[in-house]
């Protein structure tokens, strides 16, 4: 029972964090063919800089649950996916340092480097992860004793691929989604209309992930016995139709919350497609990871629970003020940066 | 090159590059909450223009901070996953609490500061500084008590193969703890002291005067911090008598378990990891009496451990000498300059010469971790589990590669961020000056 819900915060966390840090990202990407003019650019940066510390704190407090929940989860997924998350964390940085020292810069030609790499930065992440994720929810060669018996090759299958694909375009959607509801104007305009083609080409890819999980994984087992979880599957293909029904109504805001609850139930989907395991063995299930051979003591479960259950919803409070704070569109709130 | 020895060198890397930028958020962020809070309480301008000008480097370094930090939570997992899995019952949690009980409170809130000087008023735009300023140095904790476990495990039980945590409350109360916290914090007080004291001191010598009140403030500041943090080392040094006996006889090379133990004014331990190769002027009794408060005081010796649990004994002596002597220095620079206090102008000399110091407390931070870090060695968790057991089974290469990575990578954001902050530093620029008028009339 402990574990089975410390399974379910651990998919809550990550898909959080893919809903929240999904849109900076996606606008990292995106920015330098929006953005025509320094004006843009300025609206750009305001757009992502109070948001983006906040949401890639997501990913910290995800990464130390699984540590905390799952020590062997936490151990093996990271060594086995050791250079994807390397690439991962110098991207994230490359990422943070591009939005902020690039601020700072002086000079046109500096100031076009720096935007580079903030869009390479943002680039890697969900890429990335997308790879990851497919690969947990495929499985991957791990012994008994969980070492990895692969190379970074094994992880760049094609359902993986698609898995990255995926999960880029998606991040795409949202951030051009988010830049249309924080601005006005033709930057607004260029933003919608990349919004559109993008969710085009993501409904296409979601589509052909979905079939692939059929054929490539085990994921569908635990929705044909128990059909009461098929809601998770459904709420994901609703909220990608609606996100295009707001788009086309020019209800920004309410396509991006749309565009968020996609994120998060597509992320749930597979991993409530996982129960119980954590990480499929591909090699021979009985090395499977499980939520009860590799999650920690009751007592430490109970002690991390009670912490979570604390501050989590305080979390949520104070970032929903800051969000509501920074409301309304960016020329609304004066830049004054010292 | 084993995978052992590309870990920990790459460990060492990412720590020492993040305890760059650590030290500086968590006193600053005091420091401008304080100035903040002197503008509420007098509406001089010059505080108001102060917090506007720390703040600026305060933000590029608390990004450099964050970024350099995020692969350490990730390290664990990666490099060394016999730790993570033999100790993550009690390791994990910390880690999990200092994410949702800190970091994301001080991250979110620093955004709020950075946008909100027109959109908040005066006194909720320093609570925010209070807050951020709270929540790292809490932050600080929760990341002090998971080393100090490391270095004095406490609080459970060696159960399924792995220690599982069995009382949380001494975990998280352990006086090992609480002498690291008060340590490492007063430390970093000190190096955010001598950071603001340099900068100001290059600034009143080209005639701007405004910047005596920072350096008045950050004076007293490190001084208060600087007496502090020596008087705590001592006792975080007698407490390593009782608790990792191999680490404090290291810390003087002491080899034989003798009462009376003496402190060598000049010694130089053999590289060989086995003795002294000269030991010169003993104060007998003195080493005892550090140790356990007492001369006639046995103290063992690293004779009386086996070889090869023993540490490096020559860096951690080295290291713990430039510690030392940079604590003692910090005294007497902030003690002279309380009692040029009200001269400041007038002693172009010392301002000239704290410009010089400001990397110094930089090198005793980082002294400092040799110490308590080397010091553990060859414990990862110390006399439960060794470092050498610890790693993850995971490919040479692949560590080389992202040791390759780590170091370009982090040289080239320290580098981007000192120059950064150099930049700004030296500046007093009109701007500043502008903009706080135009906040002024809000």
């Amino acid at each position: 029972m402990l574990e089975t819900a410390w399974f379910l915060i651990w998919g809550v966390l990550w898909a959080v964090y893919f809903m929240l840090d999904g849109f900076d990202l996606g606008l990292g990407v995106l920015q330098p063919f929006l953005a025509k003019d320094d004006r843009d650019r300025k609206a750009v940066y305001l757009t992502m800089g109070p948001f983006w510390d906040g949401n890639e704190v997501w990913l910290v407090a995800a990464g130390g649950i699984t540590f905390a929940a799952f020590p062997v989860l936490y151990a093996v997924m990271f060594s086995s996916f050791y250079s994807i998350l390397m690439l991962i964390l110098f991207a994230l940085i490359l990422r943070a340092v591009s939005i902020e020292l690039g601020e700072e810069a002086k000079g046109a030609v500096w100031k076009s480097v720096w935007r580079g790499c903030l869009a390479l930065g943002s680039l890697l992440p969900p890429f990335l992860f997308g790879i990851m994720f497919a690969n947990i929810f495929r499985g991957i060669p791990i012994d008994g004793s969980g070492i990895y018996h692969g190379t970074l090759v094994t992880l760049l299958n094609p359902y993986a691929l698609v898995g990255g694909l995926l999960f880029l375009l998606m991040f795409l959607l949202h951030g051009a989604l988010w830049l249309a509801v924080k601005t006005d104007g033709p930057l607004q305009g260029r933003a919608a209309r990349m919004a559109s083609r993008i969710w085009l080409a993501l409904v296409f890819t979601a589509a052909m992930f979905l079939i692939l999980c059929a054929f490539q994984t085990e994921l569908f087992a635990i929705y044909l016995d128990r059909p009461v979880l098929l809601a998770i599957p459904l709420v994901a293909v609703a909220a990608l139709l609606i996100t295009r029904i707001w788009i086309g109504r020019a209800e920004w805001f309410k396509a991006w919350w749309a565009s968020s609850a996609s994120i998060f139930s597509i992320v749930m989907f597979g991993v409530v497609g996982l129960y119980p395991l954590l990480l499929p063995s591909s090699l021979d299930n009985v090395f499977s990871l499980t939520v009860h051979n590799s999650a920690s003591s009751p007592l430490a479960l109970k002690i991390t629970l009670g912490v979570v259950l604390v501050f989590i919803p305080i979390i949520v409070t104070y970032q929903g003020w800051v969000y509501r704070f920074f409301g309304g569109k960016v020329d609304e709130w004066a830049y004054d940066k010292p | 090159m084993d995978v052992l020895l590309l870990s920990r060198v790459q460990f060492a890397v990412a720590t020492y590059f993040h305890f760059l930028f650590v030290p500086l958020t968590l006193g600053l962020s005091f420091l401008i909450a304080i100035i903040e809070t002197l503008y509420i309480r007098t509406r001089d301008e010059d505080y108001l223009a102060m917090a506007r000008f720390w703040g600026r480097l305060f933000v590029i370094n608390f990004v450099v901070g964050v970024v350099t930090g995020l692969p350490l939570e990730f390290q664990f997992g990666t490099n060394w996953t016999r730790y993570s899995a033999y100790v993550g019952d009690i390791f994990g949690p910390l880690l999990a609490i200092e994410a949702t009980a800190a970091f994301f409170l001080e991250s979110t809130f620093l955004a709020v500061w950075v946008f909100g000087w027109k959109k908040l008023s005066p006194r909720m735009h320093a609570a925010v500084m209070w807050m951020i300023a709270c929540a790292s140095t809490l932050s600080a904790l929760w990341i002090l008590i998971a080393n100090s476990w490391m270095q004095h495990p406490v609080g459970y039980v060696i159960r399924n193969g792995r220690a599982e945590i069995t009382d949380f409350l001494s975990v998280v109360t352990q006086g090992y703890a609480v002498l690291t916290f008060l340590h490492t914090v007063a430390a970093a007080y000190v190096l955010a002291g001598f950071f603001v004291m340099g900068i100001s001191a290059y600034h009143i010598l080209k005639g701007r005067n405004v910047f005596i009140k920072s350096f008045r403030l950050a004076l007293y500041f490190s001084l208060i911090f600087s007496i502090f943090v020596v008087a705590e080392g001592h006792m975080h040094g007698a407490d390593l008598a009782e608790k990792q006996p191999a680490k404090l006889a290291a810390l003087e090379s002491l080899w034989e378990t003798q009462t009376y133990a003496p402190l060598y004014l000049f010694v130089i331990p053999s590289m060989d990891n086995d003795g002294n190769l000269v030991e010169l002027v003993p104060i007998p009794g003195v080493m005892s009496l550090l140790a356990h408060h007492n001369p006639a005081a046995e103290v063992t010796g690293l004779n009386d451990f086996p070889a090869d649990e023993l540490p490096p004994v020559a860096i951690v002596f080295y290291a713990f000498r430039v510690m030392v002597m940079l604590g003692g220095l910090f005294v007497l620079l902030t003690l002279y300059g309380w009692l040029r206090r009200d001269r400041l102008a007038q002693s172009p000399r010392f301002l000239k010469l704290l410009v010089y110091t400001i990397p110094l407390p930089y090198v005793l931070c980082a002294a400092g971790w040799t110490v308590t870090e080397m010091g553990r060695q060859p414990w990862i968790v110390y006399g439960l589990m060794k470092t050498a057991d610890a790693v993850s089974p995971v490919a040479p290469h692949q560590v080389a590669f992202s040791l390759a990575a780590f170091v370009v990578v982090y040289s080239l954001v320290a580098v981007a961020g000192f120059l950064t902050m150099i930049r700004h530093a030296c500046q007093w620029p009109e701007h500043t000056a502008a903009a706080t008028e135009e906040v002024k009339r809000r």
